[in-house]
């Protein structure tokens, strides 16, 4: 039996063949996969080419930033993968919640933070979405029930149950998305976290973007059985595995799943194929990929196939494409003018909000 | 079902506990329990037996054995608008926990620029005693007590096991407490609250002028006992019951010491980066002028809790050892 691939809504299989990888012996909810629930119109189009340009750019900035010593600390980019947050985000509405890891940009200008609240933030502004705390890893919109951010591989994961808890608990029509790596996928916290979660029948969406690499560890190194929608479907949840580089696919996934668990069917778990262009962080010599692999991948850019896909069907002319490009360079030069501008947290309040009441312990002898 | 503790009626610590939580979750339909076999087997240590009928199985929750998803959960849970109280069976388990504990429970507050309080209460038990050996037997509060952003109480009264919880689930931030498990059967008449349990301080538990005995949780009855067997002797020693952890309250130790002019410590944690340790510094740092005598530090042996009864016993701090450490101090 050969190993099955997964029936996505296009057809196509995102990941690369991967040698060593082993044969599936269950049948794979994959192969049945969500079926298509129809084509978004010329103008969402255009929205989901919008929101994944800007997250491109705000990125490629953050990389002149960075160089220019603007910005610091270990910056994870998400160049590559924008079709996963922005896909998925088209399926959940405001009163939902997202939990994040530490790839998180785009995630979080996905659910609509502000350019300006971010990039203040990786300037560590008093203005920025973590009021400077947090940084690149730590962003946190609590008016937009984005609860980050979180620099511990699968360390969201619990924290997301806990969400979908309280809303199960209280009857309110939710849903917990929470996304993590393929790295998370071999943490005792996933698994703790889909077994609590399948037997309490939370409202949780488990969105896994697998981008082939934990930090520099290849999946086949990391995993006995590489086939993760199969093994999350284990633990008795709705699994497929979609092409994570097709922003439609992904979109009419995230839709199905999260019908299914408004529907009350406990979580569903999406397995995201995916590929970031860039290193693990700004640190990363990246040694441990070959360059051919990286350029497969950038063959597939889920900007370039929705751009080619939009101007053979007629729906975009360059005329268009500049006007969304000045539009987003505009808000990304105001949210660098802005970040830059801003004032910095007084070092004088280093201790507030370590509690509530904070400083108390240094009143204290 | 077992006797309702309430003021002026012999209880025990056991019945105290449950009484605080039947009264939580009586008050506030956001509050319910969670943890492993808190529901159906009663509790590890018959704590919660009972408030699975009374309750529900929603509000009475019983977890799998996943440390680190059920105090997780907690930890979103209350992000979200719940009260949880979530026990923990032993410190030494929630070792497995100890990333949602620190990274998260602890952290959110101050990574999000203030956005994300954990209005949360972990209840564990800790401690020596009970001849369970090695992984079931530390006392880790002080590794607790270390970190920012929670707050770590250490009931060691019956008035504080029936008092203190209100006040803890009343704190916007996480809460985590640590219940002694040789407390559990200690037995008395629970007086009336004359106040509010105030978790910003120590207790005095028995005025004296020539020595502080300064400890907390499962030590309180030892030191008291070694303060007895000084009376005896005509030493009159204060028993200082820390109480809270963190934020530790150094002015009542440092007031005590100033009226007496030694301090023995005793923490049934280990000696080396104890609380103890900590509590010495701090004297060291206030009261250096004071002494008329070192610190004394009454702690475990550095060695893991062994099983056998002689072996458990000379490992951990006795009243004896108290005694003999203020002898020192006061000769």
């Amino acid at each position: 039996m050969s190993a099955a691939r997964p029936t996505t809504r296009t057809g196509k299989d995102s990941a690369p063949p991967k040698p060593g990888r082993k044969t599936a012996t269950a049948e794979r909810k994959a192969d049945t996969g969500p079926p298509p629930v129809g084509r978004p119109d010329v103008r969402r189009r255009t929205d989901l080419l919008t929101a994944m340009l800007r997250i491109r750019r705000f990125e490629e900035r953050c990389v002149e930033l960075y160089s220019a010593a603007k910005i610091r600390g270990f910056v994870h980019l998400y160049i590559g993968e924008e079709a996963v947050a922005v896909g998925v985000n088209e399926a959940l509405t405001p009163e939902d919640a997202v939990v994040s890891t530490y790839r998180e940009h785009g995630h979080a200008l996905a659910r609509g933070l502000t350019a300006e609240a971010v990039m203040a933030e990786m300037y560590g502004k008093a203005t920025g979405c973590s009021g400077g705390r947090g940084g690149s890893m730590h962003l946190f919109d609590a008016s937009r029930r984005f609860y980050g951010g979180s620099a511990i591989v699968a360390g969201g994961l619990p924290l997301a149950a806990g969400l979908a808890l309280a809303d199960r608990m209280r009857g309110m029509p939710r849903v917990t998305c929470c996304f993590f790596g393929d790295g998370a996928f071999a943490e005792g916290e996933f698994h703790e976290t889909a077994n609590l979660a399948a037997l309490w029948n939370l409202p949780l969406l488990l969105v896994c973007e697998n981008n082939l690499y934990a930090m520099g560890t290849a999946l086949t190194r990391e995993h006995a059985q590489t086939d993760l929608a199969m093994r999350a479907a284990s633990y008795g949840m709705p699994a497929w595995a979609v092409d994570g580089m097709d922003v439609d696919a992904v979109e009419q996934s995230a839709r199905r799943a999260v019908e299914g668990i408004r529907a009350g069917t406990g979580p569903h778990f999406l397995e995201l194929r995916t590929y970031r262009f860039r290193a693990h962080s700004m640190y990363d010599p990246d040694r441990y990929r070959k360059k051919a692999e990286i350029e497969e991948w950038k063959s597939r850019d889920p900007i370039d196939r929705l751009t080619h896909l939009m101007r053979d069907n007629g729906e975009l002319d360059d005329s268009e494409l500049t006007r969304i490009e000045q539009r987003i360079t505009d808000e990304i030069d105001r949210a660098v003018d802005a970040a830059e501008q801003a004032p910095e947290e007084p070092v004088e309040d280093l201790l507030r909000h370590v509690t509530s009441t904070s400083a108390e312990e240094v009143s204290r002898p | 079902m077992n006797a309702v503790a309430t003021e002026g009626t012999k209880t025990t610590y056991r019945e105290a506990m449950r009484e605080a939580l039947r009264e939580a979750l009586r008050s506030d339909d956001r509050v319910f329990l969670m943890g492993e076999d808190v529901g159906r087997y009663g509790g590890c240590f018959g704590v919660s037996l009972g408030l699975l009928e009374e309750f529900g199985p929603d509000r009475v929750r019983d977890t799998p054995l996943s440390e680190s998803a059920f105090v997780g959960a907690g930890i979103g849970a209350a992000l979200a608008g719940m009260r949880p109280v979530v026990e923990i069976m032993t410190v030494n388990f929630s070792l497995l926990a100890l990333d949602q504990l620190l990274n998260n429970a602890a952290t959110l507050l101050h990574m999000s620029g203030g956005q994300l309080p954990v209005p949360l209460v972990i209840r564990m038990t800790t401690g020596a005693g009970r001849q369970l050996a090695a992984q079931h037997s530390h006392s880790l509060e002080g590794f607790y007590a270390h970190i920012p952003g929670i707050r770590v109480l250490a009931p060691a009264t019956l008035e504080d096991a029936r008092h203190m919880l209100a006040p803890a689930l009343a704190d916007p931030d996480p809460v985590v407490v640590f219940e002694h498990g040789s407390l559990y059967n200690a037995s008395g008449e629970l007086l009336p609250p004359t106040a509010p349990v105030d978790l910003d301080h120590a207790a005095i538990r028995r005025p004296g002028t020539d020595i502080s005995l300064i400890t907390y949780g499962g030590s309180l009855p030892k030191a008291r006992a070694a303060a007895d067997e000084l009376a005896a002797e005509g030493i009159d020693a204060e028993v200082i019951d820390l109480r809270t952890l963190r934020p530790l309250d150094g002015a009542t130790v440092t007031a005590s010491v100033a009226r007496t002019h030694r301090a023995v410590i005793v923490d049934e944690a280990w000696r080396t980066g104890s609380l103890a340790a900590e509590v010495s510094a701090r004297i060291a740092e206030e009261s250096f002028y004071d002494l008329d005598a070192p610190v004394e530090r009454v702690c475990s042996a550095e060695v893991p809790i062994p099983y056998a009864r002689q072996l458990e016993e000379a490992a951990l701090p006795q009243t004896a050892d108290i005694v003999a450490a203020a002898h020192r101090a006061v000769d």
